[in-house]
């Protein structure tokens, strides 16, 4: 039935899967896109890269606790320091609607350039692009990003060193950013102080592999939440993953517009979270790292990795129940059942 | 957050698994008529706390599912017309009509807008007094009874281009309707919010006529577990009656400015409902009175002839017959990214809950 | 039927209400109930307010709960007390 594109194929879960292996994969198909992870792992000369990109469109540009330019920086530096490299140099193409204000854009730039800076990594190259009126929403930002790979960290991007007994950790609370977009968006014209949690987590993370702590998966929760790693972790490495909801830290405000739009906040996206998969004898010691960091205050160890049942992640509810993770098929929308 | 939380009480909830466990004595079948009720039975593992004599049957309360075809396709003929704004709970977006959806009309570029409330929808047609803008109106009584507020504001203030096309139902004929096909149900987990504004009368018939018990629960662990326990005492003590357990929200008489409202707003019609077929009296359609904000009599429009899945047993689910497990397209032909049938598409239809938390 | 959210009464305008559910903050219609004051808790189901929360039959059910917990444990002492040493 359906020939379009729809915003469901762009919104991280069952159906962007779909297009990507039936569609992208079919003609792109080589083994480096056959890892699936965030960051593309090259081997040039002696040194191993990490590559990434991301392209960013969303409305409205400006939100609580950041901006379009926030997210570009943030997003690929967090890409590549998931896949365990060293964030190094970034690429920034713009793609600007007819009539946006220069003020603003000027805002967002200087925006990029200080994430840039504190994140320690240099907007290398770039691309600027206007089309009209109507053919593109304000603004788009497309960023790539290269970083240095150790050849003892690849093995972080796809999990394949984990084991039963390892922990499931993540560093602070879940929701705030797909929430604060939502009510950023004036439906159902909500009045709320959450804020979003984009944040480059690059040297929170370095600290903790630097520490010598066995890290052996990374991911940054973004589009499709906390609940599609958890869901994509355990059926593409054949895992059982048990979490326990009761170690989930959602804000009460964040909690509170959650309930009034129906979503559930394990789906909703995050910008400054990751997830982690840490040794057992580690996971303390990788907690205690994150805890001591700006980005982890709030961090906690939600979960471990059990041996059964294989490919199916398992939430323990706050009431003692069991339920299946599953994947959702598209975006979450506003429901009223 | 306050009445949420002390309901979801983890001490509590172990206590009444204990002493529902010890309670049943024989099998019992007790069936929940509300897409809230599956949901959040799902969503809190209830089932897997249950003891084995209790058998918990998801029945017809999910308005998305129990909608034909024939709704979706109306609407979607009504996407199409240039002049026609659509504004719509987000439930509807993606259910599949005969050859299109809401979703997909609207990635052609129709006007398809999704609001929280009817009062959205009437504040976009002051905004677009060029344009007809048409609420799709969903729900049972709870909702409909805001539809009956939203389309009486239109008429004092003469808002002309709002219209409301609905698809409303009542309860109490589907909970009928199933005992009268034969679906064995020891008692009725009652509605929290169709109750809070219709009251117990509703259900008085089902312990006198079918010697059925109805608890009206709420949608916390707690309420549900409190309900369950209360309906296994009156199949054990063969005292059947209405009783309410949601009692912080529910009075026995209902909110009745709400009934009245409705009852001004609406009339009962004949209405068609998945699985079971037409039943008397059972849907509402607008009254004489408000017949201008009425699409279905207002905005004329050609509806493509409606094509009925083949293959689907979403009536037998949700009549409790049969499990989504018990369907061949289930999880192959019909997942939760591309449904066939309501029950999947529909966030807490028996077959999505069912794939997301089950399978 | 399905999505009603306990929220607490801010402010009141006339037939509209500001409620707050956990911090955020919306417009709700209070056209459906009756003697509605600041302070109050409401049930709010697409835009509206349905039912007013009873704080009194709220502690009730507890009551109703704590009660049948102390059953538990009355029965369980009687049995243990039977037991042989």
């Amino acid at each position: 039935m359906e020939k379009n594109i729809l915003l469901g194929h762009g919104s991280g879960g069952r159906l962007s899967h779909d297009l990507i292996s039936n569609l992208f994969f079919k003609h792109f198909s080589n083994p480096v896109l056959a890892g699936q992870s965030d960051s593309a792992l090259l081997k040039i000369n002696t040194a191993d890269i990490a590559f990434t990109t991301d392209s960013y469109v969303v409305d409205p540009v400006f939100f609580n606790g950041g901006n379009i330019g926030k997210l570009a920086v943030c997003g690929t530096v967090n890409d590549l320091a998931v896949s365990g490299a060293i964030p190094k140099y970034i690429s920034a193409g713009f793609i600007i609607e007819e009539g946006f204000p220069y003020d603003d854009l000027e805002t967002i730039v200087s925006t990029m350039a200080e994430e840039a800076r504190n994140a320690g990594v240099i907007i290398a190259t770039g691309d600027t692009k206007v089309v009209n009126k109507g053919q593109c929403d304000k603004l788009f930002i497309n960023t790539s990003g290269i970083g240095i790979l150790e050849e003892k960290y690849r093995p972080i991007s796809s999990g394949e060193t984990i084991q039963t007994g390892d922990g499931i950790l993540i560093n602070g609370s879940i929701a705030d950013h797909g929430m604060t977009i939502m009510a950023a968006r004036n439906f159902g014209n909500f009045t709320t102080d959450i804020k979003s949690d984009c944040a480059a987590l690059n040297h929170m993370i370095r600290e903790i592999l630097d520490a010598g702590c066995r890290v052996k998966f990374m991911r940054d929760a973004t589009r499709g939440g906390l609940a599609t790693v958890l869901c994509e972790l355990a059926e593409h490495n054949n895992l059982g993953i048990e979490v326990y909801e009761q170690h989930v830290f959602v804000r009460e405000n964040v909690r509170g517009i959650c309930e009034l739009l129906g979503f559930d906040p394990f789906y909703v996206a995050n910008e400054g979270k990751v997830v982690m998969v840490v040794a057992g004898n580690d996971a303390e010691k990788a907690l205690q790292i994150m805890k001591q960091n700006e980005s982890g205050k709030e961090a906690s160890i939600i979960g471990t990795i059990t041996g059964q049942p294989k490919g199916k992640a398992i939430m323990k509810t706050a009431i003692g129940g069991t339920r299946i993770i599953d994947m959702l098929a598209g975006e979450q929308l506003p429901r009223i059942c | 957050m306050e009445y949420i939380d002390e309901f979801r009480d983890a001490e509590l909830v172990k206590m009444l698994v204990r002493k529902i466990s010890s309670a049943a004595h024989k099998d019992i079948a007790l069936m929940e008529v509300c897409g809230g009720h599956t949901w959040a039975i799902q969503k809190f593992g209830i089932p897997s706390l249950m003891p084995k004599e209790i058998r918990l049957l998801s029945g017809p309360g999910c308005p998305v599912c129990v909608t034909g075809r024939k709704y979706i396709d109306q609407a979607v003929a009504y996407s199409r017309l240039p002049e026609v704004i659509i504004t719509t709970f987000g439930d509807l977006i993606r259910v599949p009509g005969s050859t299109s959806s809401l979703s997909l009309e609207k990635s052609k570029g129709a006007d398809i807008r999704i609001v929280f409330s009817i009062l959205d929808a009437l504040k976009i047609a002051r905004e677009n007094p060029s344009k007809k803008v048409i609420f799709l109106g969903i729900g049972f009584e709870a909702t409909a009874s805001s539809s009956a507020a939203g389309v009486k504001k239109a008429f004092n203030e003469q808002l002309k281009n709002f219209y409301i096309f609905s698809s409303h139902k009542i309860m109490p004929p589907a909970m009928s309707a199933l005992i009268d096909e034969g679906i064995k149900i020891n008692g009725y987990i009652a509605p929290g919010h169709v109750s809070a504004v219709t009251g117990t009368k509703i259900y008085e018939e089902f312990p006198v006529k079918y010697n059925v018990g109805c608890v009206i629960s709420g949608f916390e662990p707690v309420d549900i577990l409190q309900s369950i326990y209360m309906l296994v005492q009156q199949v054990n003590e063969d005292r059947y009656s209405v009783e309410i357990q949601y009692k912080r929200v529910v009075p026995s008489e209902g909110n009745i400015k709400a009934q009245m409202l409705m009852a001004e707003v609406f009339a009962l019609r004949d209405d068609w409902w998945r699985g079971l077929g037409i039943l008397k009296n059972s849907g509402l359609q607008v009254s004489e009175k408000y017949a201008v904000h009425d699409a279905e009599k207002m905005i004329e429009v050609e509806v493509e002839k409606t094509i009925e899945e083949k293959g689907c047993i979403c009536g037998e689910i949700l009549k409790g017959l049969k499990k989504p497990s018990d369907c061949k397209l289930f999880g192959t032909a019909c997942t939760n990214s591309n449904p066939v049938g309501a029950c999947m598409v529909s966030h807490e239809g028996a077959c999505n809950a069912y794939f997301r938390f089950n399978k | 039927m399905c999505l009603g959210i306990p929220s607490k009464i801010v402010s009141i305008d006339g037939d509209s209400a500001i409620v707050s559910v956990g911090g955020t903050e919306v417009e709700a219609s209070i056209e459906l109930l009756d003697d509605v004051k600041v302070g109050d808790f409401v049930l709010l189901h697409t835009g509206f307010a349905i039912q007013k929360i009873s704080p009194e039959e709220a502690q009730e059910t507890f009551e109703i709960l704590k009660r049948l917990g102390e059953i538990e444990d009355e029965l369980e002492a009687e049995v243990k007390s039977r037991k042989p040493n």
